[in-house]
């Protein structure tokens, strides 16, 4: 069983949802990047999604591509992010990471050397935002080879047939973008996310994180009603980025403690 | 002789092209190529876009004789295909007029484009206006800088021109921020590529509007000298033009075609926007595979041209094939060679080339010498320099 998978498996014993916050490797700065994985995990996170930075972020909204501006004019590359990881899995060897990017990157390093890499590192999965599964057969064999899970996402707009085609390829969870746009919009419509989980449901036995859309712990709450996993990503790291170097451990900790018992209040 | 038939069905040529863009594009995509599947050989469609391409383009353009320049040089005929005597003054305008075609069909009364030098926006913006539909162009704050002329005349148009202050501020980044515009306004948008790149079906579609201009080029040449030319010089950015007119020409496997691309301040620096005379890595970027200026951790690397036109870190895929299967050969001429071409094709023939096509012609001018006079160079002269004059007389020391 992969730690993903067990992660899941134990949460719903316990009768409780996922809280996954994201975070740009390398935001605000290298070297606070493994403490920052390290509080998430100590308040409240069940699984850590960490950003790979990219040039060209072309999913992402502007708050996530600031991020990566930001990690990048420290030069973090793939390799750097591999090096954090491991960092952090001296300390932890329990909570899963997922590495969330963009497909150059890997493929400059080399699909196979990545998959090897990451598996030596303690990555657990691993989202490519733009390998849609018919461009990516190859890579997702190399990845479960290594009892690395690979996660798709899925949209409101995906058809009914290709959900079943996608969560047929993905292991660990499946991800559902929460409304029509890039990370971090606005307005989501709890009830519209609500039908189109039922629809994956009905098609897969994967725990369904939903994501793009959570701006607070009241959206946060409503999606916990509906989904297995919250992914919170743009409001982490706008927290981030309104920080200082010296208050952004503290500012990082107060929203997931805060996105926490939200959570949990259900 | 097999003949040519690529993408496939998916958008590949060879291991190039596809489709890599986030599942929430997945569907907006979809729903293009199946439209696009439906019209491209509908007469009703098709004759639309000839009617338009006709009575508001001016097409077809002619194909002139540079007699003066093919002298001055004493080699190769010098042949120029006018797509600088369009309207709006650039190719750019045949691809506009089928993809808004295609708009009005699909019943999207939005339209969104990116932006380099700011042809393709003024294009958009023209063609959008003429259908009563809302435009809306990114480009990047470094090339509105460079633009300003053309950034004026996409207001005129009645377009939004939006300012991209994210990355380099340049055409990558417009393209990057339109398809986060589309990706959230897919019901009621229609996204206007301007070149040969993205994710399918925008290189085949683009490639296929465009292919008009290689098209009347086979027809006209044969009329004018009663075979078709030894060669064909288009410039490449992405490639819009260089498909455009190579593309009917591809089974004819005696003429050779040749894409000029931005060598900026010299191949040897760095500096420059010619991914496959550089033999740059193959990576993902902007929804398709192709040869892609990156550094060593796959990060985009900023490019160098004195043509904001060619100033991009990829190309089309379809010139990557073409490049691997051999069948084009693909050089590149530096930012002053460009400027030389561009004065000399002032002051022989009369004509202000645009500071892309002038690449083309740069080669031009250096291949000729080296070919019997009863040799002939078509050069596709893609677009009018009138949108560079400001380049070039900041670089003349002159302000205006």
């Amino acid at each position: 069983m992969s730690r993903i998978q067990q992660t899941f498996a134990t949460l719903k014993q316990q009768g409780k949802k996922a809280l996954i916050p994201y975070i740009t490797a390398g935001d605000p700065h290298p070297r606070l990047t493994v403490d920052l994985m390290h509080e998430l995990v100590r308040t409240g996170a069940d699984i850590i999604e960490l950003g790979v930075p990219f040039s060209d972020p072309m999913a992402d909204g502007p708050v996530i591509q600031r991020a990566s501006e930001r990690a990048l004019a420290h030069h973090v590359s793939l390799n750097h992010v591999l090096e954090m990881v491991q960092a952090f899995r001296m300390k932890n060897t329990t909570t899963p990471v997922v590495l969330m990017g963009y497909a150059n990157p890997v493929e400059a390093m080399g699909t196979e050397r990545f998959a090897d890499r990451a598996k030596a590192a303690g990555v657990d999965g691993v989202l490519t935002v733009d390998y849609p599964p018919e461009e990516c057969g190859e890579f997702v064999r190399l990845l479960k080879a290594r009892n690395i899970d690979p996660i798709f996402l899925l949209s409101p707009t995906t058809e009914p047939a290709r959900v079943q085609t996608i969560v047929d390829m993905a292991s660990g969870f499946v991800y559902y973008v929460s409304l029509r746009g890039v990370t971090g919009a606005q307005n989501l419509d709890i009830v519209d996310v609500a039908k189109h989980i039922a629809i994956i449901r009905g098609k897969t036995g994967l725990p369904i994180g939903v994501g793009f859309g959570v701006r607070d712990a009241a959206t946060a709450k409503s999606i916990a009603h509906v989904a297995d996993a919250v992914v919170v990503g743009s409001r982490m790291v706008q927290a981030i980025e309104q920080s200082s170097e010296q208050n952004v451990v503290a500012n990082v900790a107060a929203l997931m403690t805060e996105l926490r018992s939200a959570i949990n209040s259900n | 002789m097999q003949m040519y038939d690529f993408p496939d069905a998916r958008g590949h040529f060879g291991p190039y092209g596809g489709i890599f863009v986030a599942e929430t594009l997945i569907e907006a995509l979809e729903e293009l190529r199946a439209m696009y599947d439906r019209y491209r050989n509908d007469p009703e469609f098709l004759a639309e876009f000839e009617h338009d391409l006709k009575y508001f383009v001016g097409r077809p353009s002619p194909v002139y004789h540079a007699k003066r320049l093919s002298d001055h040089f004493g080699g190769a005929q010098i042949y120029l295909k006018r797509e600088d005597l369009n309207h709006t003054g650039a190719h750019k305008i045949n691809n506009c007029i089928g993809q808004v075609l295609l708009a009005k069909r699909m019943g999207k009364p939005r339209i969104i484009a990116e932006t380099g030098a700011g042809q393709h926006g003024v294009a958009t913006a023209t063609v959008a206006a003429r259908m009563g539909f809302e435009c809306v162009v990114y480009m990047g704050s470094e090339d509105i800088k460079r633009q300003s002329p053309n950034v004026f005349r996409m207001k005129l148009l009645g377009a939004t021109v939006i300012p991209v202050e994210s990355g380099s501020k340049t055409l990558k980044d417009a393209l990057n921020e339109a398809m986060r515009d589309w990706v959230t306004n897919i019901a009621d948008t229609f996204y206007i590529i301007g070149t040969v790149a993205g994710p399918h079906p925008y290189p085949m579609m683009v490639r296929d509007f465009q292919s008009i201009i290689g098209i009347e080029a086979r027809r006209q040449m044969p009329e004018l000298i009663g075979r078709q030319p030894d060669a064909i010089i288009a410039c490449v950015g992405g490639g819009s033009n260089a498909m455009g007119i190579f593309y009917p020409y591809i089974n004819d496997k005696d003429v050779r075609l040749i894409g000029v691309e931005a060598a900026g301040l010299g191949m040897e620096t760095g500096k420059h926007a010619a991914p496959l005379t550089a033999n740059s890595p193959v990576g993902v970027l902007h929804g398709n595979r192709t040869y892609l200026m990156q550094d060593e951790n796959g990060q985009i690397i900023e490019t160098h041209s004195i043509s904001a036109g060619l100033d991009y870190p990829g190309v089309g895929p379809e010139h990557a094939w073409l490049k691997d299967m051999q069948r084009a050969e693909y050089v590149a001429v530096t930012d002053d060679e460009a400027i030389q071409a561009f004065h000399t094709l002032c002051r022989m023939e009369g004509i202000i080339p645009a500071l892309e096509s002038s690449h083309a012609l740069a080669y031009a001018t250096k291949l000729a010498p080296s070919m019997a006079r009863d040799q002939v160079l078509l050069v596709n002269l893609s677009g009018r320099g009138d949108k560079d004059i400001n380049t070039v007389a900041k670089l003349s020391g002159i302000t205006l």
